[in-house]
């Protein structure tokens, strides 16, 4: 490790500034300005990780977001750790600690490498012909299957870190800095269109900033310099937003864009304290420049996949941009110039480049002829058949390939080299493009897929566009740009560019050894292990769809995607199949293009802010006395009030005991309120209640049952008339918003000629119900002025009144059965009012009841819960309440229905009281009802939908829906549980106080 | 996700709307007229075509009004937004 891999003079490193890191627990050095991958590599680390299912040694591969290989945990075991993260794409800081994943017990000696010696009985579809039987072994498969897979480890502390989301509006988006995309966002900025400028990495520039300089000249300056001071003069201009660090997850339709903004990965622990650390843009644009560029192509051969294995373009990146060799004795292979160019750029730095193997016969271009006349060795016409070295290359054997590229010919020749950097072509980064659901078309002289048809404002320029050297990238953006922005001239139009055309091209997806393909291993999908021979099998074993195929060898369904290998499996199927690339299509690119954290997805919305609570006016009194809350739609409600350490059974007998006995009251505030008023107010509840409204009396109130127009009972509550056209609809808490928004849409879709206006009023009102033998008493003691005698204000009537000078309607209605009240007083005098009549009814022994307690009540009286005891497919026929259905109105919501052949079914599940034999028992909510228990298979009667212990009738009372229950009144059923069966008696769902004269009393 | 033109708002986003269903299915003035198969084809039976598609929508989020879309279910593409009560268009 002691050799200096460090080539001097690269602007882009700071070596004053040295930064210490671990890597696998051993300490290293880099400089600022490098990513975990440049710093390992200057090391002369190269084996950074296994694969996934032969557990082979992997190295660094690229030097961007498409990196396969190197994958590793970030700061494990801390609470900031992060699994899947790309080496490539981890700037390094003071203090970060980084570790291979995959791999046990360490990376250099790994046990799941056994794999890679059995591999051949681990072929294609392994997992799925395996592991499928016998279903007893599954555990054991899945041990095996858990402790070898495994790719990172979830975080098990909580996350430290802010995420934040923002909304961006824009006329322009561009998405890639590189010139495409820098000359797109300065000329769309200064022709004012207000223009956001995104790039991945944390400089602009993409691979023109470090692009050769001697065939690469813009305006008779090198490229890399010219594009220089444009990015300079970028900074002056006034409506362009420039965000780096920042990667495009997803392109939807409509131009709406996600995309991650990484602000303090690449900070020190101290720096990163109380700082958003990733947001997450939405962003809505006009119109979008994806200038996204390309990505080179590894060619497909023998065991391509041993560590110092790269890219040559990232040799190059490594060479140029970071000033690391990435061996002592280099070799390329290629089968086109871009090979040459990094052979060049090695070359130039004082990097041995010891050969370059190109399946070309020839080619003419300048650069060529340039690494000839340094003497660097070029064999033409030949392929790489195998390569050696397990934790690292050591040498590669080639031979001369036949003129048909299928077979090689004559002898091996070795040659030395620990490094060999791959040119396979470029593959335009169309990703987001078929994510807005942009449609491809194959090009069949380049071999790649470019944008064809677009599905919204937008347009693809550059390399991601097909477009590789400069002179064609420019001048067909500076068309492009006019069209698109509809401007009449950029600054770019008549400038003078020189750039190396490529004059040979040769293509061979998959590259043939002297070893027969059952001998080989040519990995197409580096993290998967997936390897052309697997493709070829899947093909004979009849799979034939590209989408079956790359399930069936889990070729691209990586964290990388696929990005490096994707077209050669397109390339082997069609091959293999005899078809054309073009027809055969490829695969669907799907969101995320590199994975998103869970935090930037969920942003600000966590903790107490994931699923926003309501909260009633009481709710603090409600915390005081330790109520214990359960959530109904989005309010918070008390379920019961513990005292003395008391089990939920026992508060809830002794406050459901008090209710009846003496006095309870109920915070009722989050039932929904809706205020209907116009001079069709009663005609309108006519309409969308199964009952008459129309000689409700002013100051009268009316229990409704609402239906869906297929007859099953929607909601239910209590109306009041306030005046002549002016009516309180009450409904449940959980239903409040959606019969709202029901109305609305009779009100205005069906029925526009009705004069009626819809107010929600819920959260206006705070609501507190007193009932028990002694609410009266109470009452009168908070109202004093207000009549409360049966003939001024009986049972199902309204009264306004004022305590302490404040409004407050008061209700007498029940939902227990009890002689009972409703205040409801504006919520800000909720608690107050609570307050009060907790104090008045003091000598009362008044009670607070949460919502189990009313249930248990209701249930008492047979009175349903709408959502409980039904579940949408209920009539009020099938409930027993035939009583509030009108056979005199013409029409209502869902009346129609009631009279279909089915919803008239006698055995129909319908509504009935269960008593258990025994009093004792409860029954079990959900449990499934039986009449004979000695059928095979047992028919399913139906099911309990309410069961409690009645304190004021001390026994065991249910509710259940029963097929044909209605005419069983006495008859026995079973309800069989996993350790006993419980015999029940069908009965009258009242089973308290039929005749309701307590109401009265 | 798409931007709808609301008739009374104007642009918004599509997370502030809710889908209706299919549009210009009028409720019968007389149900207890029509036989178990007519009420049934009014209830249950819609289209979900695949291409232009008449559907009701409405801003729930936003001014609450329900409105009528031409939509090609396909791509996505909105053709046309009218107000509630408008004839739909003729092709
Ligand atoms: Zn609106």
């Amino acid at each position: 490790m002691s050799a200096n891999l460090r080539v001097k003079s690269s602007e882009y490193i700071d070596e004053t500034h040295r930064v210490s890191f671990k890597f696998n627990g051993k300490t290293y050095y880099g400089f600022k300005g490098d990513t975990l991958a440049s710093a390992l590599l200057a090391n002369d680390v190269h084996l950074v990780g296994r694969s996934f299912k032969y557990h082979r040694p992997r190295g660094i591969m690229t030097a961007g977001s498409e990196e396969p290989n190197a994958i590793v945990q970030v700061n494990d075991k801390t609470n900031r750790t992060e699994p899947n993260v790309r080496a490539t794409e981890v700037e390094i800081y003071e203090g970060l600690e980084a570790s291979s994943q995959n791999c046990w017990p360490n990376v250099n000696f790994d046990i799941g490498g056994i794999n890679n010696l059995i591999s051949p009985f681990l072929p294609a579809g392994f997992y799925y012909k395996t592991f499928m039987w016998p279903a007893s072994f599954w555990e054991k498969y899945e041990f095996f299957i858990r402790h070898s897979a495994g790719l990172g480890k979830s975080p098990s502390e909580k996350d430290p870190d802010i995420y934040d989301h923002r909304n961006i509006h824009c006329d322009v988006l561009v998405v890639g800095a590189g010139i495409s995309g820098i000359l797109a966002a300065k000329n769309a900025a200064k022709n004012n269109f207000k223009t956001l400028l995104i790039d991945e990495k944390n400089e602009l520039g993409g691979a023109t900033i470090y692009q050769n300089k001697e065939f690469n000249k813009i305006d008779n300056q090198s490229s890399s310099d010219w594009i220089k001071k444009e990015i300079n003069g970028l900074k002056n201009i006034s409506n362009l937003e420039i965000k780096t660090r920042t990667s495009v997850a997803a392109y939807h339709g409509y131009n709406y864009l996600l995309a991650r903004e990484n602000l303090t990965d690449h900070l020190e622990k101290k720096y990163k304290n109380n700082k958003v650390r990733q947001r997450l843009l939405k962003i809505r644009a006009k119109k979008v420049i994806l200038a996204t560029g390309a990505l080179e192509r590894p060619l497909i051969f023998n065991n391509n996949d041993r560590p110092g294995i790269m890219l040559s373009t990232a040799v190059k990146k490594y060479a140029d941009f970071f000033g690391v060799k990435c061996g002592e004795k280099n070799v390329f292979f290629t089968n086109n110039d871009s090979a040459y160019e990094s052979a060049l750029c090695l070359y130039n730095k004082g990097i041995k480049v010891d050969a370059i193997i190109d399946i070309r016969n020839n080619s003419n271009s300048k650069i060529v002829k340039a690494i000839e006349q340094v003497g660097i060795q070029i064999y033409w016409s030949h392929t790489v058949v195998d390569t050696n070295g397990y934790r690292r290359l050591n040498n590669i054997s080639i031979m001369k390939l036949s003129n048909d590229g299928m077979t090689v010919t004559g002898d091996r020749i070795n040659i030395s080299c620990d490094c060999l950097g791959v040119a396979g072509g470029w593959t335009p980064a169309v990703h987001l493009f078929t994510q807005s659901g942009g449609k491809l078309k194959f090009d069949e002289d380049n071999n790649v897929f470019l944008p064809n048809k677009y599905p919204s404002d937008q347009i693809s320029v550059g390399s991601c566009n097909g477009k590789f050297n400069l002179k064609e990238i420019i001048n067909e953006l500076s068309i492009k740009l006019k069209e698109f922005l509809k401007i009449s001239q950029t600054d770019f139009d008549n400038i003078a560019i020189e750039s190396e055309e490529e004059t040979s091209k040769r293509n061979i997806w998959l590259l043939p050894s002297d070893k027969a393909i059952g001998k080989t291993k040519p990995f197409v999908d580096y993290q998967n292990d997936a390897t052309a021979k697997d493709i070829k099998l899947a093909l004979r074993e009849g799979f034939r769809s590209i989408e079956h195929v790359k399930r069936y060898t889990t070729t691209g369904m990586g964290t990388d995607q696929g990005k490096l290998g994707n077209m050669h499996a397109l390339g082997i199927i069609a091959d293999t199949a005899g078809v054309k690339m073009g027809e055969l299509g490829t695969t669907t690119f799907r969101p995320p293009y590199t994975p998103l954290t869970f935090g930037t997805i969920v942003g600000r919305n966590v903790g107490e802010f994931f699923d926003i609570f309501r909260r009633t006016a009481m709710n603090d009194w409600h915390i005081e006395k330790k109520a214990k809350f359960e959530n109904v739609g989005q309010w918070k409600r008390s379920w019961y009030y513990p005292i003395n350490g008391e089990t939920m059974h026992q508060a809830v007998q002794r406050e459901s005991k008090a209710a009846r006995e003496s006095a309870g009251i109920l915070d009722a505030s989050t039932l929904g309120k809706i205020d209907i008023q116009g001079s069709d107010a009663s005609e309108f509840l006519n309409r969308v209640y199964t009952n008459a409204w129309s000689k409700l009396a002013i100051g009268k109130c009316r229990y409704g049952l609402m239906l869906n127009e297929d007859g099953m009972v929607y909601d239910d509550g209590v109306t009041t008339r306030l005046g002549e056209n002016h009516y309180l609809m009450t409904t449940t808490t959980g239903g409040a918003a959606n019969v709202l928004g029901k109305l609305e849409d009779y009100l205005q879709t069906e029925w526009p000629e009705l004069d009626v206006y819809l107010t929600s009023v819920t959260d206006h009102y705070a609501t507190a119900s007193v009932c028990g033998p002694n609410s009266k008493k109470i009452l009168k003691k908070i109202i004093p002025d207000l009549d409360l005698s049966d003939e001024n204000f009986p049972h199902m009537s309204f009264k306004e009144a004022k305590i302490n000078n404040i409004k407050c309607r008061v209700m007498r209605i029940s939902f227990t059965g009890e002689h009972s009240y409703e205040i409801n007083i504006q919520a800000s005098f909720g608690k107050a009012l609570w307050e009060k009549c907790i104090e008045a009814g003091k000598e009362y022994n008044i009670t607070p009841y949460g919502t189990e307690s009313m249930h248990l009540l209701r249930a008492e009286k047979g009175f349903i819960i709408v959502g409980q005891d039904t579940d949408g497919t209920m009539t009020p026929v099938d409930l027993q309440m035939d009583w509030i259905v009108s056979k005199k109105k013409y029409d209502f919501i869902g009346k129609r229905s009631l009279y279909r052949s089915d919803t008239m079914r006698e055995d129909r599940k319908q509504l009935v009281g269960l008593l258990t034999d025994d009093p004792n028992i409860i029954l079990e909510e959900g449990a499934q009802i039986v009449s004979e228990l000695n059928q095979n298979p047992i028919q399913m009667l139906g099911h309990i939908t309410s069961s409690y212990f009645s304190p004021n009738l001390n026994k065991s009372i249910a509710l259940a829906v029963v097929k044909g229950g209605k005419d069983m009144m006495g008859k026995k059923l079973f309800i069989p549980m996993e350790d006993k069966i419980i015999s029940v008696t069908v009965a009258n769902p009242v089973f308290f106080d039929e005749e309701n004269k307590r109401l009265n009393a | 996700m798409f931007v709808i033109n609301c008739p009374y708002c104007g642009e918004r986003d599509q997370q502030e709307f809710k889908a209706g269903g299919e549009a210009h299915i009028e409720r019968p003035k007389q149900p207890t007229e029509l036989s178990d198969d007519e009420w049934a084809e009014y209830l249950f039976m819609r289209k979900n075509i695949k291409g232009v598609q008449f559907e009701r929508w409405n801003h729930a989020h936003g001014c609450r009004k329900w409105f009528n879309m031409v939509r090609d279910t396909s791509n996505d593409e909105i053709k046309l937004v009218y107000k509630m009560g408008e004839k739909p268009p003729l092709e």
